[in-house]
């Protein structure tokens, strides 16, 4: 997706489902910051794969990916 | 005349009252296992954990909400290095997505344990036990503890042991209802036919449900409403523990024999104006 006016390229990714704006050559580590979420306690799921947290800073994001980004809340 | 002042303390660390027992390979000291849902608060659920003793806690894998960065983990308010983290796959519907599930809440990095549910139906909340085996395969392949939550079906937890779960979790009533042990029959034929640790899992309303499961002999409950929904939390969670703990000794102990008429306690010979 093109925007003509946005000085740096974007591109669209979809995250927990939801579609998302990203900056071009943006890592996964870099999303999440951008986010306020701490990456040491998340899980990252990239097309359908578990991504090893180690790989989070180097982990470039492409148009289309996929991410599930989760995490540990109240259950039974 | 003057009253006894002894008091009796009621024993407030429970390792020692009844001997740890095993899991997936790990020794544990409390036999109740409880849920980090439903809690009006984190503080309130971490003083439950404390008041009720327990070595396991359960939690749930969700997405994180983007748009609420001041959104807390619970890995904030739990110490895996003191109690067993326990991701389930709550809310999963097939085979698949509680394995996907699984692989997530494992990657976290804390431990192989997955407390396995397959949910069939909505309104009861009755594992789908054909996805529920599917899952338990899949994941002890992948080296999975897999502590699967099943209905309280002799053959379905036979199956689940021969699929190699590390324990089968029958429940005494559906999730969240609080009807205590419905059949404990049924609780006591998987007992008889599976040798891994049975843990009774959903259904305990209050302390009387957790002893009367613990007496049957089941090696734990696992338990979140019950204490989560108490007026008060923290002394309900407290009351479990003892329950639990209670329970389990009674089984110890061996109950007596149930008999039609009174036999009474007191001599029969020797009573004044015979």
């Amino acid at each position: 997706m093109s925007n003509p006016t946005v000085a740096n390229k974007t591109l669209e990714i979809v995250v927990n489902g939801e579609p998302r704006l990203v900056a071009e050559e943006a890592t996964v580590e870099a999303f999440l910051v951008a986010h306020e979420i701490d990456p040491d306690i998340v899980v990252v799921e990239a097309n359908g794969v578990i991504l090893p947290r180690d790989r989070f800073g180097v982990t470039q994001l492409t148009a289309g990916d996929a991410l599930e980004i989760v995490h540990f809340v109240g259950g039974g | 005349m003057t009253e006894a002042t002894t008091t009796r303390s009621i024993p407030t660390d429970s390792a020692g009252l009844t001997p740890g027992w095993e899991l997936g390979g790990r020794t544990f000291r409390s036999r109740l296992i409880i849920g980090s849902g439903k809690y009006d608060s984190p503080e309130t659920m971490v003083e439950c954990l404390e008041a009720s003793g327990a070595d396991v806690i359960t939690v749930a894998v969700r997405r994180v909400n983007l748009d609420a960065s001041d959104e807390t983990s619970l890995l904030h308010y739990l110490d895996p290095d003191k109690i067993l983290i326990l991701p389930n796959t709550a809310g999963c519907y097939t085979a698949d997505d509680a394995i996907r599930v699984a692989r997530l809440g494992r990657a976290a990095g804390l431990s192989d344990f997955i407390k396995l549910e397959v949910i069939g139906d909505e309104r009861t909340l009755y594992p789908d036990v054909e996805g529920l085996l599917t899952a338990t395969r899949a994941l002890v392949e992948e080296g999975f503890i897999v502590l699967p939550y099943t209905n309280d079906d002799v053959v379905i937890a036979r199956r689940l042991e021969e699929a190699g779960a590390a324990a089968v979790m029958p429940l005494a009533s559906p999730i969240g209802s609080g009807l205590g042990v419905t059949n404990p029959l049924n609780i006591q034929f998987i007992l008889d036919a599976v040798s891994v640790p049975v843990i009774v899992d959903a259904g305990v309303g209050t302390a009387s449900d957790a002893a009367v499961a613990m007496e049957l002999g089941v090696e734990g409950i696992l338990m979140n409403t019950a204490i989560a929904k108490a007026d008060d939390p923290v002394k309900m969670a407290t009351a479990m523990r003892y329950a639990v703990e209670a329970g389990r000794l009674a089984f110890e102990a061996g109950r007596m024999t149930r008999r039609r008429w009174a036999s009474a306690s007191s001599p029969t010979e020797g009573r004044v104006g015979d």
